[in-house]
Parts: structure tokens; sequence; C-alpha cells
């Protein structure tokens, strides 16, 4: 296979992640016609269940808040070239934050226990972050392999302080006493009100996701304009040249781990708190590993996370809308979700190859 | 704790030990000739929906083995395809085959069955038939080989045997055959081989094919032998506790042996006891279950021992020219 030239910047950032797209999204199309449904009515109905109504619009947007703090958790470690494959591990522990936060401290007012609940999320998050990194960065054992196995211990540490800690006396659901009133997060719907903008009452659509906008921006900011994040870009480029520039890997290594491990964390937040308001047993429900698709398909930049998450946060809506009114189960968007990690992730030469060749015969012309 | 408790126990290790065992050495192999597969968990999940999928249409489980082999090697396939010949990243291929695997088995099996995304449970030709060794009946009352031989070695499916001589085959395979040489050099150090005149693509796709094959098998055992049917999520995890047998075995197919054996102990006794009392302290069944993962990140970080992979392990092999 001979390399035919690169692709231009732009086209590398706009074209190949759509071209994956589109082709999951025909592949999706073809199975859905296999399964004896119609593909263009599917779609239909999941644009009109996502964005055909301020309820769509809720639910989309609150997905999409959950996704853009695991997509940023995985671009940031991406950036550092770590694959930190924990992030559901790390969002489950970060429920136990929470719910510590929330049930033990009286808090006097919602804008505190938010703050309170946003720093335990991001602590517990980057708590659990930290084994897999220092191992990473000192033992050498691989973080893909460890970030895996943190996920099935996460899950065991959540089970057993659910049914021993927890839960209260006489209940049998393995699940924490709902959170005070006082820490009920305020829904998007109240906030426009006063602005005289109606919006659908329903959604659990909340403030966290202008947390999740604010993350992007920080990270944006950290990544591309401070010392830090020239690190972390650097050290993602070429270990060996950023060590020979005085950049300690396993100061990166851990660093980058923590961060990823308190954004993935920071989901918690919206779901937990946001919407539950007490701790179940799966609160993350795959948005960890969703994560990767949007951080691949986002190509670990905080903007494209955003735009990403948005469009998984309508798959999830549309998914929805789509199992409740035919006979296509809910996973179907999980394997939309698997072709797109596949697409943009492990097959991205397939997709970039042709691109490439094209442009090479326009150049030429 | 008497002895028939402990003869039940060791019987379900034995049981719950085989899916694992053939997923580890199908990792062991693939990982051998340097393509990481995290994605074993996938493969299975696809296999014990068509083994158990086919078994219930036609009626007989050997049908069904033949079809979930055929699907997981397919699924082998579709990372071949992205980790040898486009180059891309074996890890994210593997993510994303597992999640392919767990939307569309309960997708096609809504589609199918209309049962919620299971299979209708499976009885008589459908599921494997129970072997009794020779003699197990009359040894059964024998002292100690009584319930050695007839209580927990005879009475399994087939596949449990040939997951247990999977072992030696493997290990001769490895070590004893001008393949195996290969194919362990393919994942140390591609080049030379490469220079030898042996073609690195292929003996990769092999390797990624024979893993499909074992895959296959260790999925129809999970809906065919261990269970009556598919439902949704049923491996549960089995194939990340085999990557990590085989971390912990070192990819060396006789430890994978003891490594799954100990794992399918711990998720047996697990299955058995909700707590247990050691010396005075309780360990909750959660602690059980995180057991093999726990082991694995200890045996990871090097403080028993270092587990070194194969060296060539995750690259692609770009032709030098």
């Amino acid at each position: 296979m001979s390399k035919p030239g690169k692709l231009p910047h732009w086209a590398d950032v706009t074209l190949v992640p759509l071209a994956s797209v589109a082709l999951a999204f025909v592949i999706s199309g073809i199975l859905i016609w296999a399964i004896g449904e119609n593909p263009w009515a599917a779609v239909k109905l999941m644009v009109d269940g996502a964005f055909g109504s301020s309820y769509g619009w809720g639910y989309t947007l609150y997905y999409a808040t959950n996704f853009i703090f695991t997509g940023l958790a995985v671009s940031v470690a991406f950036q550092a070239r770590l694959f930190n494959i924990g992030g559901e591990g790390q969002a489950a522990l970060a429920g136990l934050g929470v719910a510590l936060v929330c049930l033990y401290i009286p808090w006097p007012h919602w804008s505190l226990a938010l703050l309170g609940a946003t720093l335990g999320a991001a602590i517990f998050g980057a708590a659990w972050a930290f084994i897999p990194a220092y191992l990473q960065a000192k033992r050498g054992s691989h973080i893909v392999i460890t970030t895996i196995m943190f996920n099935f211990i996460a899950a065991s540490v959540l089970g057993y302080f659910l049914v021993n800690v927890l839960r209260p006396q006489g209940s049998m659901d393995p699940a924490s006493a709902r959170f005070p009133s006082v820490t009920v997060l305020p829904k998007l719907h109240e906030m426009l009100r006063p602005l005289g903008i109606p919006f659908s009452t329903v959604p659990p659509v909340n403030i966290a996701l202008f947390l999740a906008i604010a993350m992007c921006f920080a990270i944006w900011f950290m990544l591309w304009r401070t010392r830090l994040g020239y690190q972390i870009r650097a050290f993602g480029e070429s270990e060996p040249a950023a060590e020979y520039a005085g950049i300690s890997p396993v100061k990166i290594t851990i660093y980058t781990m923590l961060i990823s491990g308190g954004l993935a964390g920071m989901m918690a937040v919206n779901a937990v708190m946001g919407e539950q308001q007490r701790l179940v047993l799966n609160a993350v429900e795959g948005a960890g590993f969703i994560g990767i698709a949007v951080a691949l398909m986002g190509r670990n930049h905080p903007f494209g996370v955003f735009l990403a998450a948005i469009l998984f946060g309508f798959l999830y809506q549309g998914g929805a809308e789509l199992a409740l009114w035919t006979g296509i189960p809910r996973e179907l968007i999980v394997v939309i979700q698997a072709l797109v990690i596949l697409f943009t992730g492990a097959l991205d030469n397939m997709v970039r190859m042709p691109l490439t060749r094209l442009f090479a015969v326009r150049r030429a012309r | 704790m008497d002895i028939v408790v402990i003869v039940q126990i060791l019987d379900s290790t034995l049981r719950l030990a085989t899916p694992l065992l053939f997923a580890c050495l199908a990792g062991l192999i693939s990982e051998r000739a340097g393509v990481f597969d995290i994605g074993l968990e996938g493969k299975m999940l696809v296999a014990a929906f068509m083994a158990a999928a086919i078994s219930f249409v036609s009626g007989n489980v050997w049908i069904g083995v033949a079809g979930a082999v055929t699907a997981s090697v397919m699924l082998s396939l579709v990372h071949g395809l992205a980790a040898i010949t486009f180059r891309g990243n074996q890890l994210i291929s593997g993510v994303a085959i597992n999640f392919l695997a767990a939307g569309i088995t309960v997708v096609v099996a809504q589609n199918w069955f209309r049962q919620g995304g299971r299979t209708p449970s499976l009885s008589g030709d459908a599921r494997m038939p129970r072997l009794t060794l020779p003699f197990a009946d009359a040894l059964r009352d024998v002292p100690l080989i009584g319930p050695l031989y007839s209580g927990i070695l005879s009475g399994h499916a087939l596949l449990v045997y040939v997951a247990f001589l999977c072992v030696p085959l493997t290990w001769y395979m490895l070590f004893r055959t001008r393949f195996g040489l290969r194919l362990r050099a393919v994942g140390e150090n591609p080049a030379a081989v490469d220079t030898s005149g042996v073609s690195v693509t292929a003996l990769r796709y092999g390797a990624v094919a024979i893993c499909g094959v074992l895959c296959g098998l260790a999925g129809a055992y999970l809906s065919t032998g261990l269970s009556a049917g598919f439902v949704k999520d049923m491996t549960a995890g089995r194939g990340f506790i085999a990557l990590a047998a085989m971390i912990f075995a070192k990819w060396r197919p006789w430890p994978a042996l003891w490594a799954v054996l100990l794992f399918g102990l711990l998720e047996a006794v697990a299955n058995r006891f909700q707590n247990i009392e050691i010396l005075g302290l309780t360990l909750p069944v959660q602690a059980m279950q995180a057991l093999p993962y726990i082991l694995t990140v200890v045996i990871l970080a090097g403080f028993v021992g270092k587990a070194i992979p194969p060296r060539a392990g995750g690259q692609a092999y770009v032709k030098e020219h």
C-alpha cells in the first residue's frame, strides 16, 4: 500500500469523521432494513423525537451533557496518547462521591451543594484514575488493561457500598436514600422561564449542561494556552522528544489521567444529582464508553467533542423514541456507536485512503 | 463444609473455567502473534447468541456450534482488517467489536424471537449433551476416586474436555511446530520474519482466525452447555476475565490453565456463598467478584513477578521497501 500524500488539515478534521459517521449510518440503515423496518421512517422518527419538541431537545441535551464530560475525559487522555477506557468506573465512583457529599453535608443552598458535589465527583473520579496512572507511569503496566480492570473493581466497590453502607434500613433496593430537596439542581425550564422562553418541564436537563460547556472552554484553554497543556500535547506527539525537552513522563501521565478521571467523574453531577437524586447501581449507563466514540468523532478537540456529544445525545433520545414506537430495540444505538468507534478509531485509514487519493487527483490537475 | 459441597464446587469450577479457558487461549494465540485483542468478550457474546439461536431453530446443537464459530471468526476478520490490513488502533477496534456484539445480538434476537432480546430456552438435542466417562458409574462409591472421577471429572459436555485438551495442543503448536515458532516470532520481531520471506500478514491473520474459532467455542459452550439459551449480555465480563487470566499466566498455555481454574473457582465459590468468613473477617461477595481483576492489576504492576507482553504486540507491521 503506497501512501498517496497527505490530506489537508481541514479535510482531516471534518471529512474523515463525517465520512465515518455516514458509513456507520448506512450500515445501520441496512441493519434496520434487514430486520424488516423502514430505515427512512426510522430516521424521521428519531429526528422528530429528538429535535421536534422542547421535550425531545431537553432529553437530547441531558444525554449530551453526560457525553460532553466523558468525551472530554477520553480526549484529554488521548492528547497525551493515553487510552482511558476507565471513564465508566471513574464516573461510577464519582457517583459515590456525589452521594456522600449530598447525603452527609447539610447544604444551605443548591449552588453550594453543586460546588461541593462537583468537587466530590471530580476528586473521586480522579482518585480512581490515579492508581492506573501511577501504575502506568511508575511500573509500566498497560493503562488500557488496568483501566478496564478498574471498571469492574469499581462496580464491585459501588455494589458493596450500596448494599452494605448507603442502603436505607428496610429497603431491598441496592440504592441510596433520596438526597435532601435542597440539593435539587435547577432544571433548564426554570432557568429559561425568566427569559420568557417556554420549555418542557419533564426532561432532566439541568444546570450541569452549562457546567459541561464551561468545561469545554476550560479544557480548550488548558490544552492550547497553558504550559501544562503544551506539555501534554508534546508528550502525546513524541514521548522521547518531550522527555528530551525536560518534560517528566511520570508527571504528565499522572496529571493527564487525574484531569481525565475528574472530567469523567463530573458526569455524575448531571446524572446522579441532576436526574436520579439518589445513587443507584448503574447510574453511568455506559456513558463512560460513549465518551470513547465522542472523543474519536470530535477529533479530541473540545469543540468537536461538544458537537459529537450532541450527535450522540440525539441518537440516545431518538433511539428511545424508536424503541417506543417501532420494533427496533434501543440496542440499535449501541450498534451505531460501535460502528462509529470502528470507523473513526480503528478503520480510519480505510476511510482516509480514498479521500486522500481524491485530493491527490485534484491537486495533480 | 462437607465433601458433597466441595465436590459440587469443584464440579462447577470446571464448567465455569471452560469458557474462560477457550477465550484465554484465544487471546493468548492472537497476542503471541502481536495482535492485541480486547474484543474476546464481543466474539464470545455473538457466538453465544448464534449457538443458541441456530440450535433452537435446527434442533441440533452441533449445527449451532458451527454457526457460532463462523460468526466469531467473521468478527475476528473485522478485527484483522482493522488491525493488520489498515493498521488501525487494535485496542479501539476491540472496543468497537465488543459494542457491536452487545448491540447486534439484542437487535437480532428481538427481531427473530421477540422475547426481549433472548432466545427461547433450549432443551433436548438443542443442548450440549453431558458425557459420562467410562466406568464413572461403577466407581461412584469408591472412596476418594469416586467423588474425584465420577463427581468432578465425569458428566460434562464434550466442549469441557475439548477445552482442557486445547491446553497441551496450544503448547505443542506454539513451542513445537514451525508455525508456532513463526507465530511467536511475528509477535516479537515481525521485521525478522518478513526478512526471512514469510508473510507477516498471513501469519497474523492465521492467529486471529484461530482466536475466532476458540472464542466461538467459548460462546457456544456458554449458551448451550453452561446455560440453556441466550440472554442479553450473558458473557458478563468473562472475556475480560479471560484477558486477565492471560496476563496472569504471562502469555503461556499451562499457567493459563491454572489461572482460569483459579478464576473459575472464585466464581463458583461466589455463586455458592454470599459472604465468606475467614479468620473472623467477613469477606463480602463483591470482594470475590473483584478478586480476579485485583489480582491482574497486582500482576501487571509487577509486584509478583513481571508480566511482559510480546514485544511487537499492538503494533501494525509496515513492510520495508
